[in-house]
């Protein structure tokens, strides 16, 4: 994974409460045995129309919304399935941060394993970004802030292990690896006891 | 000090402890696996040339992109389309390669993986269990830690049975009382997601606990806990007791002999100590349940069929009314039927079975609906044919199909059409579950056979009243 210190962009709004896995990437394409390409599948039954051209009345669909890597959604964003295709499809869209008041815990912990920032910020703060799509957002992953254009912050909490994966692009399995020894003797001491 | 069930669990587990700056790592007992989930992970593996660390406690099965239709006259099975097949042929590949125990076309215990694993006894008290998938929480019906993780996740277990993990918070329910005759575990479920609401479990392991618990079957506990991930939870607990331990004795991998006596002696600790305490409790009273479904589009939008929708208080709700087509003011009960789906992992057991055949025996499906019948495993299936339970649905004109997810997921070409409304035991009722366009409603397993026979939202108390 690359090292992830700060993105800059502007923001995207998806209002919606509850958006689950099914609505980011529905079921019936997770027959895919890759993580590859799933970007044009992202959001699919909302952002297209049956007829396969773009649906206008889908947010991220809407002119001003282009380009925008910020995506602030409506609260428990990720709710549902815990299928990983979800920041796969995502993250392959362009979203490269998605701030929300609460977020669900399986897509979080998905989600930050493959640097997509799944940033879980103040209700109040929240409900302001909520109502003021496009404005131009720093996220400074090291000092935990989100710059604002007026020069006001808004602070948030990574779990420390996650921002020290994201800060140096940390892979967790071999981090995991090198505690071969300690799970050896552990599987010993089960195996006496 | 006093502890709650989680935190023995827990305990027992914990390989290397956490600190601020780094999660613990948790050790896992029973990793299973299905075709979904999973293929990525193996890749992983391969390009880092590594092995799996303990291919034994591991098991693996065939369940969502598998078709419910028998086989072909040429013997093909008719799956849904290529890719789905060749997930399914990337997994028989992937266990052979490194060998993990499959419960493939072949095997007599195939079935969906959240029901093969307590049958076959794999699931058992005390165990952290994980799998690629949310409802990975029905084994804590068993006093097991289990829960729901992400492919990247799947990887690392394979290849150190280790999660990196953070210690959940912990939030006791607790349910008094008695559920009323002819209200089920699914009811009860759904009563109480509609209490505490489709996040309101985010971040905590539930406890179930108290008498209307305490009473239930083992397949009503794993309903129960099957649908923790609705209320936004990873994992549900239930502490395993005598009901359990019988449930689970002669099992092919339980421990047998004087083994099963030992075992039999450390789960009975498994349970909260007296005095332990909770981040949250809640209190459920089960006298006050009634038959319950849904009317919006997650788990948390539930009530009782006869209570009025309530009006939508946001933009979500309104729009989670109108694709539902739910009409506030008005009950649910009533609502014309279009397709009625018994099966999934939340009900699809022999009970589950049972209680929708007692419902159905000698009567028939309303002219225009279509009802399939999915039970959850090959043994379930065995069990039910020989009760002749698929006698009394293909009676009533039900579909009797092959063990699977099938329409839970609708990702092997079981599903409904757009604007179709279907009465579904399963767990989701989200936009698009059941098909592009499919308005799902969830029920219980009696109502939703009531609601097939009426063609309408329907009580199913009317029927088993006449029935006796
Ligand atoms: S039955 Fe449904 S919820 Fe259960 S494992 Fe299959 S797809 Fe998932």
């Amino acid at each position: 994974m690359k090292p992830i210190t700060r993105i800059h962009s502007r923001t995207a709004v998806l209002a919606d409460e509850n958006i689950d896995t099914d609505r980011i990437i529905p079921a019936r394409f997770l027959t895919t045995t890759t993580r590859e390409g799933l970007g044009k599948l992202c959001f699919h039954d909302w952002r297209y129309r049956a007829d396969g051209s773009d649906n206008p009345a889908f947010p991220l669909n809407q002119p001003q919304a282009q380009g925008c890597s910020i995506v602030v959604a409506g609260r428990n964003f990720g709710c549902g399935s815990s299928r990983e295709h979800a920041p796969w499809a995502l993250l392959d869209y362009g979203v490269q941060a998605v701030l929300c008041s609460e977020i669900a815990d399986i897509f979080r912990g998905n989600a930050l394993k493959n640097g997509l920032l799944a940033i879980v910020i103040d209700e109040l703060e929240h409900r302001w970004l909520l109502k003021h799509p496009g404005i131009e957002l720093v996220i400074d992953v090291r000092e935990q802030f989100i710059a604002l254009p007026d020069g006001g912050r808004i602070s948030f909490r990574l779990e420390p292990f996650a921002r020290h994966c994201l800060l140096n692009g940390v892979d967790q399995l071999g981090y995991l690896l090198q505690h071969s020894d300690a799970i050896s003797h552990y599987e010993q001491s089960e195996k006496a006891a | 000090m006093a502890k709650t069930l989680f935190e023995k669990v827990w305990d027992a587990h914990v390989v290397v402890p956490e600190t601020t700056d780094t999660p613990a790592v948790l050790y896992v007992d029973l990793h299973l696996v299905h075709e979904v989930t999973s293929p990525q992970a193996f890749s992983e593996l391969r390009e880092r040339g590594l092995q799996l660390r303990r291919p034994d406690r591991m098991l693996a099965t065939l369940d969502h992109s598998t078709p419910t239709l028998p086989t072909n006259a040429d013997g093909s099975r008719p799956y849904a389309n290529a890719e789905a097949q060749a997930q399914v042929t990337q997994l028989e590949t992937n266990c052979r390669e490194f060998g993990v125990e499959l419960h493939g076309w072949d095997s007599a215990d195939r079935g969906i993986v959240h029901v093969i694993g307590p049958e076959l006894g794999a699931t058992q008290p005390g165990m952290t269990i994980v799998c690629g998938d949310s409802h990975t929480s029905t084994h804590g019906a068993f006093g097991a830690l289990a829960f729901g993780i992400g492919t990247t996740e799947v990887g690392h277990v394979m290849a150190t049975q280790c999660l990196l993990q953070r210690k959940p918070k912990t939030m006791a329910i607790h349910v008094d009382g008695q559920l009323p005759a002819g209200i089920s575990a699914k009811d009860l479920i759904l009563h109480i997601i509609g209490t505490i609401g489709v996040d309101g479990g985010t971040g905590y392991v539930l406890e179930y606990r108290g008498a209307a618990i305490e009473a239930l079957s083992m397949d009503e506990r794993m309903t129960v806990c099957n649908m923790s991930i609705e209320a936004g939870a990873r994992a549900g607990l239930i502490a395993p007791d005598d009901t359990a331990f019988a449930w689970l004795k002669g099992r092919p991998r339980t421990p047998q002999g004087a083994a099963w006596d030992a075992a039999v002696a450390t789960w009975r600790a498994l349970r909260s100590d007296d005095g332990a305490t909770y981040d949250r409790e809640v209190r459920i009273d089960a006298n006050a349940v009634k038959p319950t479904v849904t009317y919006g589009t997650h788990p948390g939008m539930a009530i009782a069929m006869d209570a009025p929708v309530p009006a939508a208080t946001n933009a979500q709700e309104h729009r989670a009314l109108d694709y539902m087509q739910s009409k506030p003011g008005q009950p649910m009960q009533g609502t014309p039927v279009d397709v009625v789906f018994v099966g999934s992992c939340t009900n699809s057991r022999l009970s589950d079975l049972r209680e929708a055949a007692n419902v159905l025996r000698g009567r028939r499906v309303a002219d225009g609906v279509r009802m399939l019948v999915v039970p959850g495993s090959e043994a379930v299936r065995r069990d039910a044919e020989r009760e002749g339970l698929h006698q009394v649905f293909t009676a009533a004109g039900a579909e009797w199909r092959v063990p699977g997810c099938s329409m839970c997921i609708a990702m092997n070409g079981d599903l409904a059409q757009p604007g179709q409304l279907v009465v579904s035991t399963s767990n989701r009722n989200f936009e698009g579950r059941q098909g592009k366009g499919a308005r799902t409603v969830l029920a219980s397993p009696a109502t939703a056979a009531a609601s097939a026979l009426a063609g309408r939202i329907a009580d199913p108390r009317e029927y088993l009243v006449e029935a006796a």
